[in-house]
């Protein structure tokens, strides 16, 4: 939290890296990186996706191996096989996609994670003494597809804490979780870097690592670029030093009205599909022509399916559930609601969004066949899709070879810059998007929130999906939260709190739920 | 008269079992550690010509079980070869496995065919093994206790020690399993030989116990059945015996149709019956909401470790 007191600076460095360099074909994904964490030190790793955070820690913990380069544990050089190795050393990793495994018990996953071979009413006994020490509250004869993420997350920290880490990295950990949650979360990390644990925290979350870390260790390309103290540091000078330029801010124009109504949801209900899907119950919202509208919430709350239903590849039964323009669309095909005008973008870009080996092109005709008459009697003119495909990529600076490009070829934030720029580009009366700038970097992620500011001010209606809350406080108009399938009322970003957001995510999951009440 | 029909049915239904429990046994852990073989058929087949050429060269039958064990074990470590280590595809290579098997056992045969042992049976005195009554509980090969045996054994593998809360694991996200520190393909390895060696020895129920000679494709289409009822089992130990003797009464049915030649149904009914239950069965655990629940969701998917 506060800076070192010259004694705990006098400490020898518990990790230190010299020199750690590992190239993947085609990529220098860590070039000579070198830093030092001290025992009881809360150190950030801070950088942009693609930066090479994750591979780095991926070599300390043992999961790769560095192709030159230096790792000292204590003082002492080691060569960190595999993971088992790692946590023999004492480090502990807890995994941005959580490595459970969802048909089993929370005992079950934590005794996979366990080297020693513990018998289960030990390990159950010892599992509840690690929970109530750090709050850390779950039921270990649960099975983890029936948790929220927060719950799941907090498998994965007791998992690392019963091996009593020296060093604990958490790689991402807020991503997926609440502010209440968050708020916990750093009450456990603080507890533990007090009893001596070192943490390596990796994030691209600026104020959060401004409120929890000693020291941060910002990477660019692979390089590291500075290594500083947080509490001196603004948020936008750190992200300045992330994505090594400028940050842009949003630029809207003022004084801006909403016009007619262009989507309106009444009343829509889903029934949940598959064991782990989640229904929708009476959804309800409206968005007029002009107006972004943010659906928050915790993944797997039901946006699959809510995106599903609204691009029409579940169609409501009841055809008043969704009308565009006024038209009722409720029981109309994806086709049929993209000629009414609306265009949806779902999370998954390949494979979904996008066929990964279909070029660029050929991709342009899937959804702008008959909206742009790419397709003439039965015969694909591919000229015509080939010259859309290209005015797109340049239109959205999309960084591929051309039209010809195949989709799996671009790198994530280019492909999403042209599955939306296919989709803009089509002038749709209604846009929805869900988790536009998912694993997005900066750069791109800026330009894509500035097309859809654009497109609202043309007099489009927008609505976006996404799970990080920053990015909807900043771009939206109005938000509403879903949880377990039902969303909240509708509510102005410019009167909305975040404590009140944070509750309306947690849901009745969220501790801070029964706090509320 | 009616209580001899009954044993002599018992009888009838136990062994048409037998060999399909033994597959499906090794088939449900295969795919519990997230493989899909397709290749029980041909596995079944390499089997019987082993666990037969063994016999007739030894002379003892025991032996010939051991072979059929390894003979089934050697041509699923070939199917996991392909699909482990140079990821193919699971669904091509596992039929794949059965056309193949099925060639080499008929290859194999060549010089066995015609030959005759002595049938693998009960090693009980013939006190209690021939006796009408007794005979229900003591008249069976030693390969039917033994299935009957590995149904408890597989499932307390399985569900309490580590090593079977390991291979659910891998079938269940291999990447996590990989994640943590598991080695992903040597549980897969185990896996699949186990399944092939239980198929061999299913295999084998067909020529030491039932006809014990070599025929070409003895085994008769069983492999799919045993495939079937991994999945109308719903990847349960116990729905798996329950299951084998429903497929077994089936079975029996289609023999008694078809040897009585009164029969209100034709004989191919009660031949598709087994895959019609399976298809009910399913269709059942999806409208419960349930849908697969129970299946490894790593099923026939390649393990693909991002390094």
């Amino acid at each position: 939290m506060t800076s070192l007191s010259p004694m705990e600076e006098s400490l020898s460095p518990r990790l230190e890296l010299s020199g750690i360099t590992k190239r993947f074909p085609g990529v220098l994904a860590n070039d000579h990186v070198s830093f030092s964490v001290l025992p009881g030190e809360i150190h950030a790793l801070l950088g942009e996706n693609g930066a090479g955070k994750s591979t780095l820690v991926k070599m300390i913990y043992g999961i790769m191996q560095p192709d030159s380069g230096e790792i000292r544990w204590n003082g002492e050089r080691i060569i960190v096989v595999n993971p088992k190795a790692a946590r023999k050393l004492g480090i502990g990793m807890v995994f941005q996609h959580f490595s459970l495994f969802e048909a089993m018990t929370v005992l079950e996953n934590i005794a996979l994670g366990m080297d020693a071979k513990i018998p289960a009413r030990d390990l159950e006994a010892r599992i509840v003494a690690v929970m109530s020490q750090y709050g850390l509250m779950l039921e270990p004869h649960r099975i983890v597809s029936t948790l929220s993420v927060g719950e799941r997350q907090r498998i994965e920290i007791v998992r690392a804490l019963l091996l009593n880490p020296n060093l604990l990295i958490m790689d991402e950990p807020t991503s997926v979780l609440t502010p209440q949650e968050v708020e916990q979360l750093f009450v456990v990390l603080r507890q533990l870097a007090k009893e001596g644990c070192s943490i390596l925290y990796i994030s691209h979350k600026l104020h959060e690592i401004k409120a929890l870390c000693d020291t941060a260790t910002i990477l660019r390309g692979g390089k590291l670029v500075d290594t500083c103290d947080p509490s001196v540091e603004t948020s936008r000078s750190m992200a300045e030093k992330m994505i090594g330029g400028n940050l842009k801010d949003i630029q809207r124009g003022a004084g801006r009205t909403f016009g007619e109504q262009k989507l309106v949801v009444k009343a829509l209900n889903v029934p949940k599909d598959g064991p782990f899907g989640t229904a929708l119950k009476g959804i309800g919202f409206s968005v007029k022509a002009g107006e972004i509208f943010g659906i928050a919430g915790v993944a797997g709350n039901g946006q699959n399916a809510l995106l599903l239903a609204l691009s029409g590849e579940v169609s409501a039964h009841d055809h008043h559930a969704i009308t565009v323009g006024g038209a009722e669309v409720g029981h109309m095909s994806a086709k049929a609601r993209r000629m009414m005008g609306m265009a949806t973008v779902p999370e998954e870009r390949n494979g979904h969004a996008a066929v990964p080996d279909f070029s660029l092109s050929d991709n342009a005709i899937l959804t702008g066949r008959d909206r742009l008459g790419m397709v003439r009697g039965g015969m694909i003119d591919a000229a015509a899709a080939w010259t859309y495909a290209g005015e797109v990529i340049e239109a959205f600076a999309v960084k591929a070879t051309g039209p010809g490009a195949f989709a799996e070829s671009l790198s994530g934030g280019n492909l999403q810059k042209y599955i939306m720029g296919r989709e803009i580009m089509q002038k749709p009366d209604v846009l929805v998007v869900s988790q536009p700038t998912w694993g997005v970097d900066a750069g791109a992620a800026a330009a894509i929130h500035q097309a859809l500011v654009d497109l609202a001010a043309q007099g489009s209606a927008i609505v976006v999906i996404s799970q990080d809350l920053d990015e909807l406080l900043s771009l939206c108009d109005t938000l509403a939260v879903i949880n377990e399938g039902r969303l909240s009322p509708s509510m102005k970003v410019a009167d909305a709190r975040i404590e009140e957001i944070g509750l309306l995510m947690g849901g009745i999951h969220g501790e801070g739920a029964a706090h509320a009440h | 008269m009616g209580a001899d029909f009954i044993i002599a049915a018992i009888i009838t239904v136990v062994g048409l079992t037998t060999p399909i429990l033994l597959a499906g046994i090794g088939e449900l852990v295969v795919e519990k550690s997230g493989v899909l073989n397709l290749g029980v058929e041909g596995m079944m087949l390499t089997g019987a010509i082993s666990g037969f050429a063994v016999t007739v060269i030894t002379g003892n039958p025991w032996a010939g079980v051991i072979g059929a064990a390894i003979g089934g074990a050697l041509a699923s470590l070939l199917f996991a070869v392909l699909v482990l280590q140079l990821n193919s595809n699971q669904v091509a290579t596992g039929l794949a496995l059965t056309i193949f098997g099925t060639g080499l056992s008929s290859l194999l045969g060549l010089s066995f065919t015609g030959r005759i042992v002595a049938p693998f049976l009960s090693v009980f005195p013939a006190s209690l093994s021939a006796d009408p009554i007794l005979k229900v509980i003591f008249g069976y090969s030693p390969i039917v206790y033994f299935a009957l045996l590995m149904v408890p054994l597989t499932a307390w593998f399985l569900k309490s020690t580590r090593a079977g809360l390991i291979l659910r694991a891998v079938g269940e996200n291999d990447l996590s399993a990989h994640s943590i520190g598991y080695s992903v393909r040597r549980v897969r390895y185990a896996a699949i030989a186990f399944g092939g060696a239980m198929a061999g020895i299913g295999g084998c129920y067909f020529s030491l116990v039932i006809t014990p000679m070599w025929a070409e494709k003895m085994t008769a289409g069983r492999g799919w059945i045993a495939l079937a009822l991994v999945v109308f089992a719903g990847w349960r130990m116990g729905r798996l015996l329950a299951g084998a003797y429903f497929f077994g009464i089936l079975m029996a049915l289609e023999l008694y149709a078809k040897a009585s030649g009164f029969s209100f149904l034709p004989s191919q009914f009660w031949a598709a019956m087994p895959y019609i239950m399976t298809v009910v069965a399913l269709s059942f655990i999806s409208s419960r909401g349930t849908a697969g629940a129970n299946a490894p969701a790593c099923l026939g998917k390649p393990f693909l470790p991002s390094t």
